[in-house]
């Protein structure tokens, strides 16, 4: 029976990665893309054992054994780089066989390393076409990770310029800031009282019980600074188990000390988690804007967080009223250096 | 008009007259203060908007804007993906001229909503092309642009020119007489990004 005969032009065109080895094992011919993954050593002439290792079919001894077993699918090693190949292999006449191999998924990588172009590649073959999808989606995928970074940042950006703590819907450092600014800034505002709350044992309570009791102890105090003040005074929590109220229309150091007492009372019944009590209880430091001409809201928070830590000083579950002289948060006394 | 496209005519106006000028044109064509985000569509009407802000700020032709949009969208280094994808189309200019027919649908692959132009090529003769594509109203001097840095990038010599205005039927055509394939030394494209 008479067969297709084709020449070795002919051969690297339709397979650019073939390889043509004769019975003896002996490398006979090689394509141009296949050669490309040995620079400086010609395969041609080489012996087909020192250069590849075949995986598949299992027990296949070398192109002689290869051309015994008809057309086969094949898997072999390149011994030199370790680049795993696949393809087929087919018996030629004359002894012998024709391998038409492919690096499969390994291109995507293997085109780099060796410098693959479109010319290794048979124009009917997809590869390249893969290659550029592979590449396209990277861009498009790089692209959707920039967007989700924007997106990040913006979300981000919007809970720093929110308001509200999330945790205990309480005002934040923000709204703080804001209200304070209103209360202070030029022109005759209302007289108003400033407290500055720490929480004592809290960390007891977040250390023993855990996080998610802390955060059960801080709604819980967020609900009775709430109940204890007016629906118009400003409540933030301004850091970790720090809260200021803001108490407005306020001169009277009487009323901002009841007020200060009947949070310790409320506090003094502790809220369970999962039927454990977490005790804690409040160190609150008192001012009055009216011990100020005029009021400004950073020395009023600074000394309202004096008068708290000589709270602490003096055996927490207290408060304490700022006085003008009193040693302030570092343990010095007040002088006035103006 | 896609995002993609969009992005990149802002892109270039706030790479290559600076980033103010682009919060004006912006401004004036009101644009979000975000700028455009390539994975998203945008109404026609927007980019006409960008355009007529641009063409009016920077005193130039929308047209000439277009056309440098699109030399810079294959030219910028920063954004390597649009000279490499178009350079898998082929190994020559004449090949890539070619493989732009099959453009649009493969810009469809990676990117569904992508619109890229439908472009027909025919080789009149060995190296005169004639390219027809009724890409939205405007935009063609960005394909003339593209194309032109495409040809450096190839090494090849070639006159690159728009035809005359858009005919009835909404086609445009660009003319391309390749000169010379192998004129200056191209730029090296490897099939992978890794190579030596």
């Amino acid at each position: 029976m008479r067969g297709l005969a084709i020449g070795p032009r002919a051969a690297d065109a339709l397979m650019p990665m073939h390889l043509w080895a004769a019975s003896s094992g002996r490398i006979r011919g090689v394509g141009p893309a296949l050669q490309k993954l040995t620079p400086g050593l010609p395969m041609a002439g080489e012996s087909f054992a020192d250069l590849f290792r075949l995986r598949r079919p299992k027990g296949a001894k070398g192109p002689a054994d290869l051309a015994a077993r008809g057309p086969v699918k094949v898997a072999l090693t390149l011994v030199s780089s370790g680049q795993p190949l696949k393809g087929i292999s087919v018996p030629v006449p004359g002894g012998g066989v024709l391998l038409n191999l492919s690096l499969g998924i390994g291109v995507v990588a293997g085109a780099g390393r060796y410098g693959l172009t479109a010319r290794d590649f048979a124009p009917n073959d997809p590869t390249v076409e893969m290659l550029y999808l592979v590449e396209a989606q990277e861009a498009v995928l790089a692209e959707s990770r920039r967007l989700n970074r924007r997106l990040e940042e913006a979300r981000t950006d919007a809970e720093a310029r929110a308001v509200r703590d999330a945790l205990t819907g309480l005002g934040n450092r923000r709204a703080l800031d804001a209200g304070l600014g209103g209360l202070t800034g030029p022109g005759a505002a209302p007289p108003f009282g400033l407290m500055h709350i720490d929480l004592d044992r809290f960390k007891e309570v977040n250390d023993t019980l855990g996080h998610a009791a802390g955060d059960t102890v801080l709604r819980h105090v967020a609900h009775v600074l709430r109940e204890v003040t007016r629906a118009d005074d400003l409540i933030a929590r301004v850091g970790g188990d720090e809260f200021v109220v803001v108490v407005r229309d306020c001169d009277d150091i009487a009323l901002l000390e009841e007020i200060a007492a009947r949070i310790n009372a409320r506090l003094a019944d502790p809220v369970r988690f999962h039927g454990r009590p977490c005790r804690v209880s409040a160190s609150i430091g008192l001012t009055l804007s009216s011990q100020y001409d005029p009021p400004v809201a950073a020395e009023m928070l600074k000394n309202a967080d004096a008068a708290l830590y000589d709270c602490k000083r003096r055996g927490r579950a207290c408060h304490s009223l700022w006085q003008p002289g009193a040693p302030d948060a570092a343990g010095g006394t007040e002088t006035a250096a103006v | 008009m896609h995002g993609l496209i969009n992005r990149s005519i802002e892109a270039f106006i706030a790479y290559t007259y600076g980033p103010e000028t682009w919060a004006g044109i912006a401004s004036a064509a009101e644009l979000p203060a975000t700028g455009f985000e390539p994975l998203q569509s945008y109404e026609d009407t927007v980019t006409a908007r960008v355009l007529a802000a641009a063409a009016d700020a920077l005193q130039r032709e929308q047209a000439a804007i277009l056309e440098d949009a699109g030399h810079y969208l294959v030219t910028n280094p920063g954004l390597p993906a649009p000279r490499r994808l178009l350079r898998f189309g082929g190994d020559t200019f004449a090949d890539f001229l070619h493989s732009l027919e099959d453009l649009h649908d493969r810009a469809r692959l990676a990117l569904p909503d992508l619109d890229l132009p439908r472009i027909e090529v025919t080789e009149d003769v060995p190296g005169r092309f004639t390219l027809r594509h009724a890409w939205a109203a405007g935009l063609g001097p960005m394909i003339t642009g593209a194309l032109r840095a495409m040809a450096d990038d190839y090494g090849a010599l070639a006159l690159i020119e728009p035809g005359r205005g858009r005919r009835d039927d909404g086609q445009e055509t660009i003319s391309v007489r390749l000169l010379e394939s192998d004129f200056a030394q191209g730029r090296d494209f490897s099939l992978g990004r890794l190579a030596p």
